[in-house]
Formats: structure tokens, C-alpha cells, sequence
């Protein structure tokens, strides 16, 4: 009855599925449980009462919580802009030129990958607070300049990574090329080299992104009272005990990551229709 | 060596002026030396190839002209004005790149516009211009597609285009064919230098194959370790090598070391221990050193082949004696048009001897493993000192 199983066809062994069913409820369960509690009649986390979307009205009137979202949404927004072009700027420069020391350039800004987080945290408050003191009575959204310094910091790196990768495939001849045809290095950049990038900026622009508003551990040690994100606000929610109004944020919050993850894709597959 | 070859430039047509001038170039990078002292003149119309194997210098040459490459030293005139520290943009060349570059994110017309646009050409000549580069190339009805969906060739016609479209006084071509397949590559051979005719303008090509630059180019240059080895038409090379470099770079070629043992105004005779007790006598001088070593160099197709007999076959205008050898057929190609004949000589060496199929029992008169005469006549060998 059954189809002999082709050599590579995995996923038609019972094993295989068994696993990949396993893989997938570790991952998705505590999402789905979180997402459905979000509208649970209760206000305990643990016995389904009924639905209600009582804790996102709750959310929208909660005025620290939204100033948390604006300020997550502004400094990820800062952080994403000046990432890209310091790390496209740094991806170009190691591409193109050949200097002493490149390797230990290149060693130096792939650090902050592998720096635990919590020792840039600590190295940040240490470095806001006694080297380089941030003024802390700025206006908005100057005051948020240290987080998104912070965040910059371990951001322009995965952009750099990302670009340099897509550069390596570069053909230099479409320069010289463009050159040749008449544009100065400035036209032969814009026209050329840019669009050739375009793919991999969009794609470090949104790690980037993501990568700054959920990011918490760096920022807890970079906040200050005034200066509160989304991540570290839903932690002293917690703090107090976990209520659907905490799900309710969390779920917002995956909702904009989803949404931005598919804006990316679509400009990928358009980039590469181009 | 300068000197020389502006003469032979000049000589072609002394009224016109070279359009392309290298003076004393060279090209080195820490000690290792690119290009050495190249000193080259290319008239107006020419289709010229800078022949060479890799690393020869000829891509680094044809680069320094376009403004890719800074010169080390020595002075590149471009229609007699001196392009010091001019720009790639600001020269009056335009290349087709080995990999032909089309910009991937840009249709056919707007690769082809794309120099137009950069020069601010207003956009109802541009369109005008860019229509009648690409029906020059015969792309015409693909102006709007992208690069992604058009074959090798399509592209390369694209690349061309984009250079022509510039109306630039000399045409570069890096290795403009070989990324083509062989039944392409030789139709573009005889459309490129159609087009070459029909736009008029002086085409200069890097080519490492010496069939292409044979079959193209009106004049050609065989570099070697950044020198130029010898400069002359297609036929000048092959027929009238002036180097064992030369003669074994262009076509393929038997040669035999050997001592002049003598030098008349009207007949040399070599001794080469390779065709003892037989010499080679050619009918002219060769005016060198006597007992001095030489080369002797003899194309394929100017060896003949004899069934075996006891004595050597008489070779008109020949002393009897010279200009033969013998030996025994070890191997036969059979390419359909011509038949090589790998034939080991008594003392041991192999050379090779092609014979024009011209019926169609020919390649039936000789087999392998059947002992043979060679010979040839006293104008065919070319008698080398260097």
C-alpha cells in the first residue's frame, strides 16, 4: 500500500515527525497559552473564565506603559537608523580596502556578539555613569540617547555581518564598469554598489530593529527612572504577579515583531525580483 | 625596440596619427613587475589584440589605458593628449568587461542609457541613442527585459551596446569570447569585427587565444612577462616568428635545437642532433654566428609524409640529404577536416604532422605503427636565434 520512502525523504519517517510534532509544542505552546490568556476573564493566569479583551482596553489606557512602548519604538527606531550606517560604512571599508591591523578590526566588531550581555550592561552603566556621565535632566528624546548609543553598539556589528556577506559576492568589474561609463566614485556607489547592498540592508535594518526593542538586559543597566522600554516596564509588571494585562502587552508586542518580520520578506523577495 | 615599433606604426600609414600612444609604460606592484617598458602605437580604425598568456601584462596594459590602473611610470596618449591623472570617466574608451558587468538591477535600455544619463544627455536623444546601440547589436526588441533573462551572449551584446552607445574613440574588449561556447564563440568572432567595420572606430582586444586574435585583429601584439614579444599582422607571426616564444605561442609548432654549421648569403645549413644524420637547409641567410646555437622551428602542416623506401625522398631545391627524416607513426588524430600524425623520429623524438583530409579515403594512407619518411621544403623552416 504505503510508497517506498526515497532515500532523503526524512519527513516521511514516523520518527522524524514524532520530533518535529516535539519541536514544535516546546516552541509554539507557551506562546499560544500566553496569546489565549491575554483575553481571559480573570485575573489569575491559570483557570479560563471566559473572554474579554478588558486587558488590551487596560493596556491603552495605561499611560506608563504606552510611554514604555513610545520610548522602545523611538530608540529602536534611532538605534536601527545609526546601526546601518555605521555598520554598512564598516562592512564597505573592510571590503574594500586592505590595511594593517584589518583582522583585528574585524576581530573588535564582531565583540559585541560575543560580550555576555550582562557585562555590556555592566560595562554601559559603568561607562554612562563614570566616563562619560549622559545628562539625565535632557528633553525627550535626547534623554534616550544612552540606551540608543547602547543599543548601536551591539547592533551595528549584526548589520556589518550581514552586509559584508552580501559584498562578498560583489562583482568589482560593475564598478569599474560604471566608472568607466562616466560616473565619478560617489555615482559609481549610488548606482551601482548601493542597489547590489539593498537586500542586506533591509534585512540588518530589521535585526537590528528587533534586536534593540526586545532587547533587556542591556537596557535594565542603561535606564533610568524617566527612561523606562517596553522589555524592562513588563519586567516590573512581573514583579508584582503575572497578569493577563502583562500577556496582553506580550502579545502586542509579538504581533509587531510578526508584522515586521513579513514587511521584510516582502521587500527581500522584491529586492530580488529587481 | 621603441624606435622599431613606431617605424612599422608609421610605415602602415605615415599621415595618420596614432589615436592610441604608449610611451615607456610600466606597471609594478612592490618588485613584482605587471607591465615593462611597453612602448606600442595603435592607428585610428585598427582592430588590434594584445595576445599573450595569463599574467603577461596585456589585461594590466588595456587596463591602465581605460584609467583602472595607475601607470608606475611612462606617459599614455590618448588621441595625442597626454591621460596623466585623468579619470576612467573622463576618458574617451569604453570597455566590455570580461564578465560583461550588466548591472543586474537595471532593464537592457537603462544599462544601455546608463552612461547617457550620468553625461546629461537629455532624455528624447538619450532614448534615440539607446535604440540604435541596441539595434546595432540586434537587441532591439529586448530593451525592456532584465539581465536575469538573457543568455551569455545576449549579455554580452548588452555590454557592447553600453560601450558603443558612448561613441568612444577606441573600443576595449577584455577576453571578450571566452566565456562563450565554441559554436558562439566563432560567430561572434566574424560579427565583432562586422561591427567593428560598420561603427569604424579602433577596437583593441585581450585575447590569451591565439585563434581569436588570428581570425580578428588587423594587427597583433604577443606579450610575454610584460613585454611585448613581437608586433605584426596575423600571418607576420605565424609565418615569420621572431622568438622560440613566438613561434611555439602562436599555433603549435616542431622544434629542433641546432648549430649553424653554415651561413651563405643564399643558404644556411643547421646540424640538430634530433634529425642526425639529416640537416636542415634553408635557402636563405640567417645571418649569425657560425656554430653558434639556434632553433629550428617547422609547422605541422609543412611536413610531409612518405611511404617507407630505402632511400629518403628527394625534396625539390633540396641537396640530397637535407630536409628529411625518419621515423615511425605512434599515434593518429583523426579531426575530420585535417589528421595529426604523432610520428617518433629515429633519435627518439616525437613531433607532430597534420595532413588536410581532402578525399575521403585519405586518412586510410597511413596508420599507426607504419614507418615513414618526413620531409619538407627549405622555405618551410624558420631558422630562430633567441
Amino acid at each position: 500500500m504505503a510508497q517506498k520512502r526515497a532515500p532523503l525523504e526524512y519527513n516521511r519517517m514516523w520518527q522524524m515527525r514524532l520530533w518535529l510534532l516535539a519541536v514544535f509544542f516546546f516552541l509554539y505552546a507557551p506562546l499560544v497559552a500566553l496569546i489565549a490568556f491575554s483575553f481571559n476573564d480573570s485575573k489569575r493566569n491559570t483557570v479560563w473564565r471566559g473572554f474579554t479583551l478588558n486587558y488590551y482596553q487596560q493596556l491603552f489606557t495605561d499611560q506608563a506603559l504606552l510611554i514604555a512602548f513610545a520610548n522602545s519604538l523611538t530608540i529602536a527606531l534611532m538605534a536601527t537608523v545609526i546601526s546601518l550606517v555605521i555598520g554598512a560604512l564598516a562592512a564597505v571599508l573592510l571590503w574594500r580596502y586592505r590595511f594593517v591591523g584589518k583582522v583585528a578590526v574585524e576581530g573588535a566588531f564582531t565583540l559585541p556578539i560575543v560580550v555576555p550581555e550582562i557585562c555590556m550592561g555592566v560595562a554601559m552603566l559603568l561607562f554612562f555613569t563614570r566616563v562619560v556621565p549622559w545628562p539625565n535632566n535632557l528633553i525627550w528624546p535626547l534623554s534616550l540617547g544612552s540606551i540608543t548609543i547602547a543599543h548601536v553598539s551591539f547592533c551595528f556589528p549584526f548589520v556589518a555581518l550581514v552586509v559584508g556577506a552580501r559584498l562578498a559576492s560583489f562583482n568589482k568589474e560593475q564598478e569599474e564598469a560604471a566608472r568607466d561609463l562616466g560616473a565619478n566614485d560617489w555615482q559609481a556607489f549610488r548606482d551601482v554598489l548601493l542597489p547590489h547592498m539593498r537586500p542586506a540592508l533591509i534585512a540588518g535594518g530589521l535585526l537590528a530593529f528587533t534586536l534593540s526593542l526586545d532587547d533587556f538586559v542591556i537596557t535594565f543597566f542603561t535606564s533610568g527612572p524617566d527612561t523606562i522600554t517596553f522589555p524592562v516596564k513588563v519586567y516590573s509588571m512581573l514583579r508584582f504577579s503575572v497578569t493577563p494585562e502583562v500577556n496582553a502587552a506580550s502579545t502586542m508586542l509579538i504581533l509587531l515583531t510578526i508584522v515586521l518580520m513579513i514587511i521584510m520578506m516582502v521587500m527581500q523577495s522584491r529586492a530580488q525580483k529587481k | 625596440m621603441d624606435q622599431a615599433i613606431a617605424e612599422v606604426a608609421k610605415a602602415a600609414n605615415p599621415t595618420v596619427k596614432p589615436i592610441i600612444s604608449f610611451r615607456n609604460i610600466s606597471k609594478r606592484w612592490g618588485s613584482a613587475v605587471g607591465v615593462d617598458n611597453v612602448s606600442l602605437d595603435i592607428m585610428p580604425g585598427e582592430f588590434f589584440a594584445l595576445l599573450g598568456p595569463s599574467g603577461c601584462g596585456k589585461t594590466t596594459l588595456l587596463r591602465m589605458l581605460a584609467g583602472l590602473e595607475v601607470p608606475t611610470e611612462g606617459h599614455i596618449f590618448i588621441d595625442g593628449q597626454d591621460m596623466g591623472d585623468i579619470p576612467p570617466n573622463r576618458r574617451a574608451v569604453n570597455m566590455v568587461f570580461q564578465s560583461y558587468a550588466v548591472f543586474p538591477h537595471m532593464s537592457v535600455a537603462d544599462n544601455v542609457a546608463y552612461g547617457l544619463k550620468i553625461d546629461g544627455v537629455p532624455q528624447p536623444e538619450r532614448d534615440r541613442r539607446v535604440q540604435e546601440a541596441l539595434d546595432l547589436v540586434q537587441l532591439g526588441h529586448l530593451a525592456a527585459r532584465m539581465p536575469d533573462q538573457l543568455s551569455g551572449g545576449q549579455r554580452q551584446r548588452v555590454a557592447l551596446s553600453r560601450a558603443l552607445v558612448k561613441k568612444p574613440k577606441v573600443l576595449l574588449l577584455d577576453e571578450p569570447l571566452s566565456a562563450l561556447d565554441a559554436k558562439l564563440r566563432e560567430a561572434m568572432r566574424f560579427e565583432l569585427s562586422q561591427l567593428q567595420q560598420k561603427v569604424g572606430i579602433t577596437f583593441i582586444m585581450v585575447t590569451h587565444d591565439q585563434t581569436e586574435a588570428l581570425a580578428i585583429a588587423c594587427r597583433v601584439a604577443v606579450m610575454n612577462k610584460g613585454s611585448i614579444a613581437q608586433l605584426g599582422t596575423p600571418s607576420d607571426l605565424y609565418e615569420f616568428p621572431s622568438s622560440r616564444f613566438v613561434a611555439d605561442f602562436i599555433g603549435s609548432v616542431n622544434m629542433f635545437e641546432g648549430k649553424l654549421i653554415d651561413d651563405e648569403p643564399d643558404e644556411a645549413i643547421v646540424a640538430c642532433p634530433e634529425l642526425d644524420p639529416y640537416r636542415v637547409q634553408v635557402p636563405h641567410a640567417v645571418l649569425g654566428q657560425e656554430m653558434s646555437s639556434v632553433w629550428v622551428a617547422i609547422r605541422p602542416e609543412k611536413m610531409n609524409l612518405h611511404k617507407d623506401s630505402d632511400a629518403p625522398p628527394s625534396v625539390p631545391e633540396s641537396p640530397a640529404a637535407h630536409n628529411v627524416a625518419k621515423g615511425e607513426i605512434k599515434d593518429v588524430s583523426y579531426l575530420g577536416d585535417i589528421s595529426i600524425y604523432h610520428v617518433l623520429l629515429a633519435n627518439g623524438r616525437l613531433i607532430r604532422i597534420s595532413r588536410p583530409n581532402r578525399s575521403r579515403f585519405d586518412q586510410d594512407n597511413f596508420s599507426v605503427g607504419e614507418k615513414v619518411w618526413v620531409s619538407w621544403v627549405g622555405s618551410s623552416p624558420v631558422v630562430l636565434q633567441s
